[in-house]
């Protein structure tokens, strides 16, 4: 029984083929359906209150087909992938962009880095292609030949132009002001107050998507720790769960809690740095230091337990590469004591604190409307009162224990800064509470089993709660069992709108406040 | 406001108490520097970052050697926002084919003087992703680069002693 499944047959009804064995996990429900009801379908899905979560193509002619477009709906737990296939000969699909949002820069990117055409989009500007590469520079086909540097065209980028008295434009960026990464913002402003802010990305794109297609399964495994490096655990995760489905790899239990283990360490240093981060833009520096330092003693525990700061290639396919001894037990759960007894002390100044309270309450609002309209997620979402996590709804052991973990997802509808500040603080106090029942009923036993490699023609899915959201990994394998597509979707490249849409009708000062609180990877959207 | 009073009591100065070992070595390095700073620079080098490409991996290493425990503040090291005021470049990432004319340009508003330290595994030699349509490489393929600090990501220390190896090398200092 399947709601999305349901709502497309009974939309599109014969035209739909469900096709079983292809798509790992079998849980994940994949169709086909022709290029012409490819709105359709998506016009069902909206109807089933589903949510896109991504949309990508796939240059299939090393299997003897053609381009094959994707696009994933969400609907609670409930996964669908909807493919339609283009011939070489005419590389065209139906656009999504009037029935879901994101789509918008899913098909922009489709365009710029397949060259599949979006027919009927509303904006035909590439995306993370610069103006500068030549035209018909396609990276993700087969037949182009990735290693060479591309040559430099002139070009210029279409801004998005407001005019009328009074109204000016600040443009900032790419190399920003502190230890930040790169990327263009542009506002159009009357005195104050924002009236459009629109975001250019693509500076760090470091060609990670057709990186995959020349590595190995394993090696990719590497390369997905490093696609965003403050998500490393989370994206390593996605990587090898998805290559564990195809593989059929079956991952002991132990491995799966560590894995857990890990995803919420992640959560909390970056939470932390986060919570610190934002409070210092609000110009209340002493929060920033003290998150810090939080933040560096779980990092050092890291290293002296699992030999990196940050976990990095801890996960590997099939399990994980560091385990835990009754000494690291104990060393995790008093830091564990000495960290929620500070933090808890710090959340009591932050709650406290009236003049913080003015600046991060009713800014940098993202309504719930708008928020399920971008198809928002993780931190994000949940701050404007959409109730998504993977870790409930697609869950892997420890997580999948509801009635042992009773596992909290916070969910504020304000959407503001203090909403989305308010979220990661609950979610702290959570994974702390994880972070203990883990260690008190990890199992025992192995801690990696052996992961084969794929059979030719495969896809694989997977779906991971980073701390900043949902990350989806979708792999397939080519004619001799190899790499022939690895897509990566970070929470980034649908959030990003989100700051965007946040940021209408607030004050310009404000904007590094409402960009913290959103803290969004740029390299993670870039790829 | 008493609450953060006794927080900042309670927490003390944690720069010098570090409850591991790394407490010694932060402090060797961290005093080596500060003698290369004060002979070098006359007691101050300011810093720019610039991420070229990197997953951001190394930035939150970079912005740990500003955390009160590491604070490299004490032994002279500061960032600026402005290339315009920096002695020294600290770049990370591969260079993207997209950052390329961004980092050139940031590298002529530095005013000579100038020192470029590469940061991180990309930065030294692409790392993971090496040479490609998207990926120039590492630093070297852009800019001349004075010192290479490994490590994917480098840990603050290793941050910090790189530094100063490249601060004690008079030679090095060539104007450009
Ligand atoms: S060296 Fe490692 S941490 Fe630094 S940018 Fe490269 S992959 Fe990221």
């Amino acid at each position: 029984m399947s709601i999305l499944k349901d709502a497309i047959s009974a939309q599109l009804g014969g035209e739909v083929q469900f096709i079983e064995g292809y798509q790992h996990p079998a849980r994940t429900v994949y169709c086909s359906v022709p290029r012409e009801k490819f709105v359709d379908a998506a016009k069902a899905m909206k109807k089933a209150y589903a949510l896109l979560v991504a949309e990508w193509a796939a240059d299939e002619t090393p299997l003897g087909r053609g381009y094959a477009i994707f696009a994933c709906y969400r609907w609670g737990h409930e996964y669908l992938i909807v493919k339609t296939e283009a011939p070489a000969g005419a590389p065209e699909f139906p656009s999504l962009a009037k029935q879901f949002l994101p789509a918008w820069r899913f098909e922009r990117q489709i365009q710029s880095l397949m060259g599949v055409t979006p027919l009927d989009h509303p904006d035909t500007r590439p995306w993370i292609k610069f103006e500068d590469w030549p035209a018909d520079a396609w990276p993700l086909r087969k037949s182009f030949d990735s290693s060479k540097p591309l040559p430099r065209v002139e070009g210029e980028y279409q801004w998005i132009k407001a005019e009328g008295e009074g109204v000016y434009e600040i443009p900032v960026g790419p190399v920003h002001a502190g230890i930040i990464e790169p990327g263009h913002f542009r506002f159009q402003a009357i005195g104050e107050d924002v009236l459009n802010l629109e975001e250019r990305l693509g500076y760090v794109h470091k060609g990670i998507e057709k990186r995959f297609e020349s590595l190995s399964w394993e090696e990719g495994a590497r390369l997905a720790a490093r696609v965003s490096g403050d998500t490393t655990v989370a994206h390593g995760l996605g990587y090898c769960m998805a290559l564990e489905s195809m593989a059929g790899c079956d991952v002991p239990e132990r491995a799966h809690w560590l894995r857990a283990l890990f995803l919420e360490r992640e959560r909390i240093a970056n939470h932390l740095g986060d919570i610190g981060a934002i409070c210092n833009d609000a110009a209340f520096a002493f929060m920033l230091y003290q998150m810090m330092r939080l933040k560096e003693m779980l990092l050092r525990t890291n290293h002296q337990l699992f030999g990196h700061r940050f976990i990095m290639d801890r996960v590997i396919p099939g399990g994980v590469a560091a385990d835990i001894d009754p000494a690291g037990r104990e060393a995790v759960l008093s830091e564990l004591d000495m960290l929620s007894g500070d933090f808890e002390r710090l959340v009591v100044i932050y709650d406290e604190n009236p003049s913080l309270e003015d600046r991060v309450r009713n800014t940098g609002i993202l309504t719930p409307e708008k928020a399920r309209e971008i198809c928002a997620v993780g931190i994000v979402a949940r701050a404007s009162g959409l109730n998504l996590d993977c870790r409930i709804f697609n869950p892997f052991p420890p997580y999948d224990q509801y009635d042992r973990l009773e596992l909290g997802v916070p969910v504020m509808i304000t959407g503001d800064v203090h909403a989305r500040t308010w979220v990661r603080i609950q979610e702290v106090r959570e994974s702390v509470r994880i972070l203990r029942w883990i260690l008190e009923h990890l199992p025992s036993g192995e801690i990696a089993a052996p992961c084969g490699t794929p059979a030719p023609d495969k896809a694989g899915f997977a779906a991971v709660e980073g701390w900043r959201g949902e990350i989806i990994y979708w792999l397939q394998s080519g004619p001799a069992g190899e790499v022939n597509r690895c897509m990566v979707r970070d929470p980034s490249s649908v959030n990003w709108i989100g700051l965007e849409q946040a940021i209408h009708g607030n004050i310009v000062p404000d904007f590094p406040l409402c960009n913290k609180s959103f803290n969004q990877s740029y390299s993670g959207h870039d790829l | 406001m008493i609450r953060i009073l006794r927080q900042i009591f309670r927490t003390g100065i944690v720069t010098e108490p570090l409850p591991e070992g790394a407490a010694a070595e932060v402090e060797t390095v961290g005093l080596k520097l500060e003698e290369a700073v004060r002979e070098r620079f006359r007691r101050s080098i300011t810093i720019r970052q610039v991420d070229a490409g990197s997953c951001n991996g190394c930035e939150l290493e970079i912005h740990a050697i500003n955390n009160p425990i590491y604070n490299c503040e004490k032994y002279g090291i500061h960032f600026t926002a402005s290339p315009r005021f920096a002695d020294l470049l600290l770049v990370t990432g591969p260079v993207t084919r997209n950052m390329e004319i961004a980092l050139r340009r940031t590298y002529v508003s530095t005013p000579p003087p100038k020192l470029v330290v590469a940061v991180g595994d990309c930065a030294c030699n692409g790392g993971i992703f090496g040479e490609t349509y998207a990926s120039l490489g590492g630093i070297d393929k852009v800019l001349p680069v004075d010192a290479r600090i490994p490590g994917c990501p480098p840990t603050p220390l290793q941050l910090m002693e790189g530094l100063t190896r490249l601060l004690g090398r008079p030679e090095r200092r060539k104007s450009r």
